[in-house]
């Protein structure tokens, strides 16, 4: 009845090429765009901000980089906690070398120094491909973490070995440190999730994220109608390794404010983070948000039902929530391989011809 | 001789007994790969797990003794029996055919047809699955897995080698248990060598790893076939888990070396039995004699990324691994 595109022309090219065709999307999100603006900010409370919406926010920025690797250019990659502790470390390197310097340039740099690491992992991927370049991927992982954790300068030589984030702001508003205020971190994490989000959608919907599909459905094929792999395959680890590496860098800064590198970003977070964008869907923006919100919320309420409902002791909670996880997974992969994105666009289909679906 | 060359030989020598090891978590790897085309991240869980059940049944332990007692406000902890060490060994064998069956049943039937990515993340989803119900069913503490095998380093080898270098060396130090994998792995190829050739379900096995379909056209079960693989594989994954097990203590860290696995399989390519026991010979050497050169002037715990980066670089070269089947692809 609302859902649908008749009677809804356009007049010109712009209307014709816009993100949202449709006006109930259109409309749609930009109310969750004026919610999470405008709203939330002046609602949120620190439990909120740090169990449940930072984490989404910072969790969906690395989704969507990931699934640009994975979903759009079908190298699939399980380096990512390696590259978000590139991001982590090169944010805290630029925090301590330029104090005097906004964080929103720290952030970004970090995200630019990630991804020339990300492209330099990538070579391999000109030469092999499937499980091998996941496997290689994985000497990413290891050897980053390994590298922060053993050379000293990459930590200012403290003596834990940890890194933790000094107290920077914004506009005269402290964004970092245990002192910042939950809705200044949240509005900064929200700015930068808006901004990538954007720029990936735009860019899966041009010529780049055209040659990535065509790569990823088959490279040969896509070689000979002229799509350059290497251009291809470079630029996906490029673009993706950016936006890994600021939610590396905005979860370290904004989020943990203190990181032992193997604890935060060993293999689990690749894991973790790979999780997210298979349960949201392969090769969808909305996925990606989808199944960060998923993955970030399934433990919150686990754990309220286990222990708090329950009564259950924590550590059996653990266990069942790695059952729960596993189980989710292997349920999707068979019911719907395609995500919880896929099941949003049946239901939109679905909405498309509601009340009269014949 | 110099001593410093004799401590050399001593830790290529080890490093060959620890790529043995690696080699019997690849094997398990190669085996399923090879029948069904899925590469089974949960196989080091599934050692995990072999172990872990190896100990419970072993000391009697009742299965979810935790959720039992904390939703009935019950005390269950042992049944009050031990089990003799052989049978409770058949029985965790018993235990691994009966999940191999359920894989098939429940996950991988409903995968048939999927791209290979899709089965491989279904695998890593097994692996989470059977690494929680493990812990909930025998508990997540450090258990010391005891069946009888010989451990420490050996005196009488270190006897025979002492009168080789000077004042401070002491002869080589090999551990019994090493050896023991070693003979054990040995053994184990040579059955699977055997069982593949001689028998019919061997070459069954091995018409299904070369083409689905001619082997379903000939009436060979894929789905019997199947299980039959993943049970092998639960098998390999027993000794496996025996073996580090009782090295190390049966604990969560066990699983990862399903991670140490990947390299090896890397060097020695998917597709080969022989290619799994070289790589994880190269592996074990190589990381370990890294460690001893060039480990000290970079800070150590080299081990942890040397064999990725070796495999890395090696792919580079050689994409297919030294012994795998050559990759045509055809638009």
């Amino acid at each position: 009845m609302f859902y649908r595109e008749s009677g809804d022309f356009k007049t010109s090219y712009e209307q014709d090429s816009q993100t949202f065709p449709i006006k109930f999307d259109r409309y749609r999100y930009y109310a969750v765009l004026a919610i999470a603006f405008l709203v939330v900010p002046f609602v949120i409370n620190d439990y909120w901000a740090n169990a449940i919406l930072l984490p989404f926010l910072i969790y969906a920025i690395a989704a969507i980089g990931l699934n640009i690797l994975v979903g759009y250019a079908g190298q699939v990659s399980l380096g990512t906690g390696g590259f978000m502790a590139v991001g982590a470390y090169a944010c805290y390197k630029f925090m301590t070398m330029m104090p005097e310097v906004s964080m929103f340039v720290h952030v970004l740099l970090a995200g630019g120094m990630t991804a020339i690491v990300c492209v330099a992992f990538g070579l391999p991927s000109l030469r092999i491909k499937g499980f091998y370049l996941a496997v290689a991927t994985l000497a990413a992982q290891f050897f980053l973490v390994w590298l922060f954790n053993r050379v000293p300068w990459f930590y200012n030589y403290s003596a834990s070995g940890q890194i933790s984030a000094p107290e920077r702001d914004v506009f005269g508003i402290l964004i970092t440190g245990p002192n910042a205020p939950a809705w200044a971190t949240y509005m900064f994490s929200l700015i930068f999730l808006t901004f990538c989000a954007l720029i990936a959608r735009n860019l899966t919907r041009g010529t780049l994220g055209r040659s990535w599909m065509a790569i990823r459905d088959m490279d040969i094929a896509a070689e000979i109608i002229g799509v350059n792999p290497m251009k291809a395959k470079l630029t996906a680890f490029g673009v993706s390794g950016f936006f890994i590496g600021i939610s590396g860098a905005l979860f370290f800064s904004v989020y943990l404010g203190a990181v032992e590198v193997g604890e935060a970003f060993g293999i689990t977070k690749s894991f973790l983070v790979l999780f997210m964008v298979i349960i949201g869907g392969l090769g969808s923006i909305f996925g990606s948000f989808a199944g960060a919100a998923f993955l970030v919320l399934l433990p919150v309420v686990l754990k309220v039902v286990g222990v708090d409902v329950l009564g259950w002791p924590t550590d059996i909670v653990a266990h069942f929530q790695l059952v729960i996880v596993g189980a989710l997974i292997i349920v999707f992969l068979i019911m719907e391989p395609h995500g919880l994105a896929q099941l949003w666009r049946v239901a939109k289909e679905k909405l498309r011809l509601w009340p009269f679906p014949h | 001789m110099p001593d410093q060359f004799l401590f050399a030989v001593e830790v290529f020598i080890n490093g060959l007994m620890s790529g043995v090891l690696y080699a019997l978590v690849a094997l398990g790897f190669v085996l399923i790969y090879k029948a069904s085309g899925i590469f089974n991240y949960a196989q080091g869980v599934m050692a995990l797990f072999a172990a872990m059940t190896l100990v419970g049944i072993m000391d009697g332990q009742v299965p979810f003794s935790h959720i039992i007692n904390s939703v009935f406000g019950t005390n269950l902890h042992h049944f009050g029996w031990h089990v003799p060490a052989l049978l409770a060994i058949l029985l965790t064998a018993g235990v691994m055919v009966l999940f191999a069956w359920l894989v098939q049943r429940l996950v991988m039937r409903h995968l048939v047809g999927q791209e290979p990515i899709i089965l491989f993340m279904a695998t890593i989803g097994l692996a989470y699955f059977l690494e929680g119900v493990s812990d909930l069913m025998w508990g997540s503490e450090i258990k010391k897995l005891d069946i009888g095998l010989p451990q420490g380093g050996s005196l009488w080898i270190e006897d025979m080698t002492a009168g080789l270098g000077g004042d401070n060396f002491y002869g080589f130090f090999i551990d019994n248990l090493d050896m023991v994998a070693t003979v054990v792995a040995a053994l184990l190829v040579t059955g699977l060598v055997l069982f593949s050739q001689y028998t019919k379900q061997g070459r069954a096995m091995r018409a299904v790893a070369d083409d689905h379909q001619a082997a379903l056209s000939v009436g060979i079960s894929l789905n019997f076939i199947w299980v039959l693989v993943w049970s092998v594989a639960g098998f390999v994954a027993l000794v496996a888990g025996i073996m580090w097990g009782t090295k190390s203590g049966v604990q969560f860290s066990l699983s990862l070396i399903a991670l140490k696995a990947l390299p090896v399989l890397m060097l020695g390519g998917f597709t080969s039995i022989p290619g799994a026991i070289v790589g994880g010979l190269i592996i074990g050497v190589g990381e370990k004699m890294f460690e001893f050169a060039i480990g000290p002037m970079v800070g150590g715990a080299t081990e942890n990324w040397f064999a990725y980066v070796l495999a890395l670089l090696f792919l580079v070269f050689r994409p297919q691994g030294l012994f795998g089947e050559k990759i045509i692809e055809r638009v």
